[in-house]
Parts: C-alpha cells; structure tokens; sequence
C-alpha cells in the first residue's frame, strides 16, 4: 500500500486535484494507495506503507512549514520516501538545512549530479516552486540541478528523495521507478 | 477564499468555475477578448457571449480587449487580473487548463506577481472522463469552433452528447485529435450549466467555414428560465 500525503493548506482544498489526484492517476493502476492530509496523519500508522509520496502545494501556499512537528517521523523512517516541490522542502527542514529562494515557474532543463535509482541524464520537467536547497551537511546529496538550483535530494543511507520539479506533469516515469524501489 | 475565474465560456473555464464554487467563494469572472482568431493564450469563438452567461450565473464580469499579439497579450491579461483585483478583491486566480503548461505558467506568473493564489482544479485530468462528467451534470455545451481534419462543419453548433463523446475518442486512436480539444482542435461554448440560474438560448447563428476550419458564430441569443 503507498501512502500519498496531502500536503496542501487544508484537507479536501481545491487544490487536491491539480496536486494529489495526478499522483493518483500515475500510481493507482500499478499499486494500491491512499491518501492521507498531513494533519491527520499519524505516525503509528506508517508501518501500514510500503512507500510514502508528499505532494506538492500552490505556489503560495506554505502552511505545511508551519507544521514541521507532523513530519519528524521521517528522521527514523527507514522505507522510500519521495518528497515533491512542497515535499522536498519538508524532508529537507525536518533535516535541518535551510531553504533557498528561488522562484522558477514553467518548463526547465535538469540535469543529474549523481547516479540515482529514479531518472538519469537530461531532462526537461516542470517547475513551479519559491524555494530551493542546497544540503551542507552529512545527510543528503544533491542528485539534479537545474540552471536556478538544486532540483532532487537523496538521503546518503536512506531511501528519502527529494524533487522540487513536478514528475506527475511530464515526467511520470520517475513515479513509476520510485514504486519499484 | 474570494477567486476570480478565468473565464472563456468553454467547456473548460465553466466546469472549473463550477469547481471552484464548490471548495470557496467565486467573486467574479475575469475575461480577455483577443482580436486574434489565432491567438495562444485566449479562446476566442463567441468570447461576447461570455457577457450572458455572466448574468445567468449572477456574476460580476471584468473584461479587457487585447489586440492578441502573442506576449503583449498577457499585458492585458495581467491588467485584467489587477483589475479583478482591486474592484473584488479576490486573493486568487482559477483556470480551466488541463494539460497546457504554455497557458498555466503564464497565468502563474503573473498572479506570483500580483501576489495572488493560483489554482488549475482540471489538471492533468482524463480528457474522455473530463467530458463524460460535464454529461452527467448536465452542462449544455456546443462546439463553437473546429480547427483539425477531419472535423468538418457538420460538428459546429452540435451540443456534446455521449454520442458525440464515442466519436471523438475514436478520432483521437485515428488521428489523435484530443477528444476534449486541448490541442485547440475544439472550441465549445457553454449554454447551460448547474450554476447557470438561466440557461442561454440562441436565437440566430451562423456557420463561418474557411480552408479546413471554422466557427460557429452566434449572432443574437437571450437568457430564458430553467
């Protein structure tokens, strides 16, 4: 079961569809999942998961840093975890680094950094996002850039991942290879 | 949440409104009249009668003329935003696009500059479920432009039944036309819809066809009761 995280300002928002339901539609016809707002999660029930996906968020909509505290079981979570845009930016702060600005909106070239199990080379992926990072401590690597800034994150040991473009937009492949993890 | 909805009078723009109305307040309709019949940004068959179906939804229309040149056109779109703005105070945008980045990044960009929301309740969503679900709730939508072989004017001015829906999708396997016409091989205009508190009746029309599209013009239409 995957366990996709609403990551939006309120449970049932209008924006659900543009930044759940497209995450759904690439990962329902391979997986069973479901959907649980950030606020209503409970740790005690992520041993139910075999992979967690953060969704993303609109662009002004930054509610979910105000809530750090509902994410601190990523630290000692130890199966894959991929964090999109708004997702990214949670593992990352939960972890301690600071965030960057960088607004970028539209399509953008990526680059990879460093082999990784989700994509590879260059690519063209959709951008919509304030911040960045740029990890400096011992935890993540930078694994993709863009001409603006670091656009994924991998956990050195863990299988957290971090992407501040949109797979589900243009590049739904990367959803599919994170469920084979 | 106050929002202003970016608003064509196709088929895409009514179903978002309808689903934004559902999750927060909609304070007015936001519409571009582009004088380019080509233009990239804006939909343009029958844009006038986005006037109407204003009025049988009960909303308060802000529209703006654009000449339609191709970025000079979003000049006028972010005037009309900041004119939405300031007489409704709404604090965010909604649009109908599905699929077109071209179209949601623009708008993004400029509602990030106005310091507005920005929602797309339609995106990515399946074109065939897209229309399937505008049957079942009962819009009464028209196809008011063809731009693509094989649509010919037999299809202008039809009303999109499940019917029409089966003969898309199989034109979309031979030809890959996209059934609900993201690709701009369709326009549509709606005449009803489950908000509309009257429905728009036309009461004279024209079929415009030149090379291999056209438009169906609406020439005079009233608002009856439902």
């Amino acid at each position: 079961m995957i366990l996709v995280v609403d990551m939006n300002w309120k449970k049932d928002s209008l924006a659900y569809t543009e930044f759940v339901s497209p995450i759904l539609r690439v990962i329902e016809p391979l997986e069973a999942c479901r959907v649980r707002h950030f606020l209503e999660l409970e740790p005690s029930e992520l041993d139910r998961y075999s992979h967690v996906i953060l969704s993303g968020t609109t662009l002004k909509d930054f509610s979910f840093l105000n809530h750090l505290e509902r994410f601190q079981w990523l630290k000692s979570f130890g199966k894959p975890v991929l964090g999109i845009c708004a997702g990214m930016q949670t593992i990352i702060q939960v972890y301690g680094e600071p965030l960057t600005a960088c607004p970028q909106v539209g399509m953008t070239e990526i680059t990879t950094l460093k082999e990784n199990a989700l994509f590879s080379g260059t690519f063209q992926a959709y951008a919509l996002h304030t911040y960045s990072a740029k990890p400096n401590n011992q935890a993540f690597d930078a694994i993709a850039e863009s001409s603006h800034c670091i656009q994924a994150i991998k956990h050195k040991t863990k299988p957290i991942y971090g992407v501040l473009f949109h797979p589900e937009v243009r590049n739904q492949d990367i959803l599919q290879r994170f469920l084979r993890l | 949440m106050r929002l202003g909805v970016l608003f064509s009078g196709g088929k895409d723009s009514t179903h978002a409104l309808h689903l934004a109305a559902q999750k927060e307040e909609v304070a007015c309709l936001i519409t571009v009249i582009s004088k380019n019949k080509e233009s990239f940004m804006f939909h343009t068959p029958n844009i006038d009668v986005t006037a109407f179906q204003a009025q049988a939804l009960g909303l308060p229309l802000v529209s703006v003329q654009t000449e339609g040149k191709k970025e000079e056109e979003l000049a006028d779109l972010e005037r009309a935003i900041a004119e939405a703005k300031s007489k409704h105070q709404i604090e965010g945008v909604v649009t109908g696009a599905v699929e077109s980045v071209y179209q949601a990044s623009r708008v993004q960009r400029i509602c990030s500059k106005l310091d507005l929301w920005q929602f797309n309740p339609l995106w990515k969503t399946d074109q065939k479920a897209l229309l399937q679900t505008l049957l079942q709730q009962q819009f009464h939508v028209i196809i008011s432009g063809v731009f693509a072989y094989p649509l010919d004017e037999k299809w202008l001015g039809k009303k999109i039944d499940s019917q029409m829906i089966a003969q898309l999708v199989e034109l979309q396997g031979k030809y890959g036309i996209s059934p609900s016409g993201e690709g701009g091989e369709i326009e549509t205009t709606v005449l009803d819809a489950p908000m509309f508190k009257q429905r728009i009746e036309v009461t004279d029309s024209a079929v415009e066809w030149k090379g291999d599209s056209g438009v169906y013009v609406i020439k005079q239409a009233r608002l009856v009761p439902k």
